[in-house]
């Protein structure tokens, strides 16, 4: 394989003090490909989350990004390679409107730093690409409105745009459903399905209708490390995973696909 | 030897002093998230209050009524102005401490007026506790109490004899810090309003969900707090000085304390506390400037440079801005601190 | 919500009239308060102005809290003295409308190498470093003397130079021009970094410093440069101030400096770009003016900062933004008697404390004047029980009805907001 993973974790290890969360994990996710994490409670996924995308370093380990190390490096170094996530607990600017909140967040990426010598007013690329943000999350009839004033459901909207603005290849997304109603949830999956197109993707999920209709593969994280990596029937017929489970996430499975 | 001894001395009851302070500060820190600006100024209000008492009724009815008095006024504040603009964030709380440290400093002043006011040690206290006596003949003694005249000088020329006494008051500040810090800590460990503490320090939300009190635990830490800064006045204000600047000079100190030790640390506060305490105590005593050290390795300046103020200054001038210049050396090397555990 | 007409922010016509007559203003000022005292006094909020907009930068616009912003403006009012000196001395050809920039550029020196330091840490502890430096340059003015000039300070004459068109600057009409255009186009320069990528980039780490981190901007840096610009401007109001008073004394970096900046920049308010140039007006009639009137002007600061911060934590200019919403959606004029009601009470329990305040300063400082004072056209005897417990009556009364009348507005400032709301979300529904 000539192309480097998009992903690639290589015994990746992460201890608090004298326990080990992240104990060897392994995972080579190709670039497009749509990855689901999930595992039990406690089994490291935000965790595993934090040590790609910056956010904490691993205790040993690599991680790589298109074939370059990123282990250790400082999230904002991380980002501008090229990688993109977003928050479990919504993270949004709340003082900024939803505008603002997406203007900033496609800045770097169109060159404009720390400059303080242009006008934002004036920058039309940016501005351009924020409104289409703002299309694409149909979030237009808030547009002036300040971040910390909007539904719970549209923070989580704003919360993939800011994610998705600077362009990442990579695009990691910590439980974006979390709270929400059955409808909301069918509405936001087809709107990471919609900007997701061409990007690699890994998710967290809890909800198992989210992750067979999304996911082209699953991970299963459990006590820190990735026990299975497959397309997702070959996951549900995995002895490990189903032991894993005790058979109660692929109740809901079954049940999920009854509703499709 | 002896200048040593008795400037380690000092400079450990000036460090315990400045614990004293600093404990109660990263205690209400640690719990509530607010560094209380007005922590010095509770460290004053003892002193006065303690002066006004003694005046009435004696210095030991005000050692023990001042703390309290002080602590009251903490809780009180906590519960109606502090507690309100908790949910602002750590900004305006912080800036509800400060304009508070200013309210003190009025109404001090309006009170007691603007000159120092005379605060004496009780008579028990006010000779030294023990007095070092080195003789060039026989050696090092230690008397308790105050030495006669007669030993420390010596009619025959050739008889070098240095008396140094240790002043009780200083003797006193160590042993009431020392008795404080026990204390605290018993309470801390051994207590179940302590276990308490200790428990929404890190998680306030589940100890209240544990069906504890905790706004109520904040305003009885927040009291505690200035009351063990009250009790520092009392012992500071009779032992140096009682005026209205004496809290900016001591409260710009334990700040750097707190953030030389690590913010958050309890222990960080002690060894950073005692490290300036004996620094400065040391520093004060230090009559060598740049000047005369290169001197006195042979080095003589030219005219221009030798009268430059700036090298002449001697370290002892230089003692007040030596915590400052630590502070920026331990955030240029070590921004955690000393020991740190909280970050903000 | 119907968006403004300027979608991204650039500055409509609107914003040019408000400028207008704003820089109009400024201009036209001293020909109606033409008195010595008035044009000193509007010379000072100049610099004041300026001052406190950069110290906004970064508590309002970043979030960043400093106990010391007064070492940025002081050192830029200490290098403009030596400047001025040197241009009278000869050394230094530049003009002396120029000095100001001077003192920008000392306040930018400064800011970098203090600034690396300080911007390492965020929030507590980043204002603990600023006391920290505050504490230690102020220490040192006594030990530089070459530098600071020890107790006296270093003075200059600002008559120095060629003088252009007859501008000598010697009269203080004269200088008010120059610093009157030194504060708007300082005033300009800092709106405009509100609407630069960094100063946006600025609000973002001012509210939510950590994803800043995860869009690919590094919170540091962002705080370090701000901070570099903010100093620049403290050192520009600096040398203005070095050109006003012809003199610099360690007071210029000292903590209560720092400190009036802080209350004054919040008691303007800190969430609006306007709100400092409220509170350095109030800053300086309140030094110039309220000093005079009463001995315990601090005091009554201190407490009104309490309040402030307790109650309003916006400043004034959010209690006029708030009433000005309110008032575009038609609703202010049933507010208006409660707010006629709380002033009257309030005023009446204000009243009975600053009779209690009064009387402890006379016992204090006047007492050989006798024991009676006049306040507000009431003769007081502060050596009998009637009057002492007269006031705190009326303190007790005024305050006790104040608490009521709060109530019952808190009560109609909610059913006004809450009309408002309702209005809002009508006319966001689709048509």
């Amino acid at each position: 394989m000539t192309t480097p993973f998009a992903i690639e974790l290589k015994d990746l290890r992460k201890s608090f003090g004298k326990t080990e969360i992240i104990r060897g994990a392994n995972l080579a996710v190709a670039p497009g490909e749509r990855v689901a994490i999930i595992g039990p409670n406690g089994a490291g996924k935000s965790t595993l989350f934090n040590l790609i995308s910056g956010r904490m370093s691993p205790s040993s380990g690599e991680v790589q990004l298109n074939g370059r190390r990123i282990d250790g490096l400082k999230p904002y170094e991380i980002s501008r390679m090229g990688l993109a996530r977003s928050f479990q607990i919504t993270n949004i600017f709340g003082r900024l409107s939803v505008f603002e909140n997406l203007r900033c967040a496609v800045l770097w990426s169109l060159g404009y730093k720390y400059a303080f010598w242009k006008f934002l007013a004036g920058l039309a690329d940016a501005n351009e690409r924020a409104e289409q943000l703002l299309a694409m999350l149909k979030l237009e009839r808030k547009r002036d409105t300040l971040a910390m004033n909007l539904t719970y459901a549209e923070q989580r909207e704003l919360e993939i745009g800011i994610t998705i603005a600077g362009g990442a290849d990579v695009v990691l997304l910590d439980e974006p459903t979390a709270g929400m109603s059955k409808s909301e949830t069918r509405r936001f999956i087809e709107l990471i399905r919609k900007v997701t197109v061409g990007r690699t993707l890994l998710t967290v999920e809890h909800d198992m209708g989210v992750v067979f209709g999304l996911a082209d593969k699953i991970a299963v994280l459990v006590y820190g490390e990735v026990i299975a990596f497959d397309v997702p029937e070959a996951v549900r017929a995995n002895p490990r995973v189903q032991e894993a489970y005790l058979g109660s996430v692929l109740a809901d499975a079954q049940t999920a696909e009854a509703g499709h | 030897m002896e200048f040593f001894t008795i400037s380690m001395l000092n400079g450990l009851s000036y460090g315990l002093l400045l614990f004293m302070l600093s404990s109660g500060l990263t205690l209400i820190f640690s719990m509530m998230g607010v560094l209380n600006f007005a922590h010095a100024s509770f460290y004053m209000v003892g002193a006065y209050v303690a002066y006004s008492i003694a005046r009435v009724v004696g210095f030991w009815p005000g050692l023990f009524i001042a703390p309290f008095v002080v602590a009251v006024l903490g809780a009180a504040f906590e519960r109606y102005c502090l507690r309100r603009v908790h949910k602002f964030g750590h900004v305006p709380e912080l800036l509800i401490t400060f304009g508070l440290s200013f309210v003190i400093l009025e109404l001090v002043q309006l009170i007691w007026g603007r000159i120092a006011v005379d605060f004496p040690p009780p008579e028990v206290l006010r000779g030294p506790a023990f007095t070092l006596v080195n003789s060039s003949v026989d050696g090092m003694h230690l008397l308790w109490g105050a030495a006669p005249a007669a030993m420390c000088s010596s009619a025959d020329a050739a008889v070098r004899i240095v008396c140094s006494p240790f002043p009780a008051t200083r003797g006193f500040m160590m042993f009431i810090a020392l008795v404080m810090l026990v204390a605290l800590w018993l309470m801390l460990t051994r207590t179940r309003i302590g276990l308490v503490i200790q428990s929404a320090l890190t998680h306030p939300e589940m100890v209240e969900a544990l069906g504890h009190n905790v706004p109520r635990v904040f305003m009885l830490v927040f009291g505690a707090g200035a009351g063990l800064a009250g009790l520092a006045g009392v012992i500071g204000g009779s032992t140096f000085v009682t005026e209205p600047s004496m809290a900016g000079a001591v409260g710009s100190v334990i700040f750097v304390v707190v953030v030389v030790g690590g913010m958050g640390s309890l222990a960080g506060a002690f060894v950073a506390s005692l490290l300036i305490g004996v620094i400065q105590t040391f520093a004060v005593a230090l009559d060598y400037s740049v000047v005369t050290a290169l001197r006195s390795i042979g080095v003589t300046l030219g005219p221009a440079a030798a009268d430059s103020s700036f090298l002449k200054l001697t370290i002892a001038q230089v003692a007040p801005i030596l915590p400052y210049l630590f502070l920026v050396l331990i955030l240029i090397f070590r921004p955690k601190g000393l020991m740190g555990t909280r970050e903000d | 919500m119907k968006p403004p007409a300027n979608r991204y922010g650039a500055l409509g016509p609107r914003d040019l009239i408000v400028w207008g007559i704003a820089a109009a203003a400024m201009l036209v000022a001293p020909w109606l308060f033409s008195s010595g005292l008035a044009v000193t006094m509007l010379s000072q909020m100049g610099i004041t102005i300026v001052a406190c907009l950069s110290f906004n930068m970064l508590l309002g616009q970043g979030g960043m809290l400093s106990f010391g912003h007064a070492v940025y403006s002081g050192l830029g009012s200490y290098v403009a003295i030596h400047a001025l000196k040197a241009i009278g001395g000869g050394t230094l050809a530049i003009p002396v409308s120029l000095i100001p920039l001077v003192g920008g550029f000392a306040g930018l020196f400064f800011a970098v190498l203090f600034g690396f330091v300080t911007t390492k840490k965020a929030g507590t502890t980043f204002a603990m470093i600023t006391l920290g430096i505050s504490e230690l340059v102020g220490a040192m003015v006594l030990m530089v003397p070459e530098f600071f000039g020890g107790e006296a300070g270093i003075a200059a004459n600002r008559v120095v130079g060629k003088a252009v068109l007859g501008i000598t600057f010697g009269p203080q009409i004269q200088v008010y021009y120059l610093l009157a255009v030194y504060t708007i186009v300082c005033t300009a320069g800092m709106y405009a970094f509100t609407r630069t990528p960094l100063g946006r980039m600025l609000n973002a780490v001012r509210d939510n410093p950590e994803r800043v981190e995860f869009i690919g901007y590094s919170t540091q840096r962002v705080r370090y440069i701000s901070f570099i610009i903010a100093g620049f401007f403290a050192g520009v109001a600096g040398g203005m101030y070095a050109l006003n008073f012809e003199i610099a004394t360690g007071e210029v970096v000292g903590a209560f400096r720092s400190g009036l900046y802080l209350f004054f920049t919040f008691l303007g308010g800190a969430t609006f770009f306007f709100g400092p140039i409220i509170g350095a007006v109030l800053l300086v009639l309140s030094f110039v003016l309220l000093s005079e009137i009463t001995k315990a002007w601090l005091l009554y600061l201190g407490l009104a900062f309490l309040l402030m911060v307790m109650f309003a934590p916006g400043g004034i200019a959010s209690l006029i933004m708030m009433n000005w919403r309110i008032a575009k959606f038609g609703k202010l004029r049933g507010l208006l008697a409660g707010y006629a009601l709380l002033a009257l009470t309030g005023a009446v329990g204000f009243f009975g404390v600053a009779a209690m305040i009064e009387m402890i300063y006379h016992l204090q400082l006047n007492a050989d004047l006798g024991p009676t004072l006049r306040f507000a056209g009431v003769e007081l005897n502060v050596q009998t029980a009637a009057s002492w417990l007269g006031a705190f009556a009326v303190a007790l009364v005024g305050f006790g009805l104040f608490e009521l009348a709060r109530r019952r507005f808190a009560l109609r400032w909610g059913e006004v907001q809450g009309q408002i709301e309702a209005a809002i979300r009508a006319r966001e529904e689709p048509a």
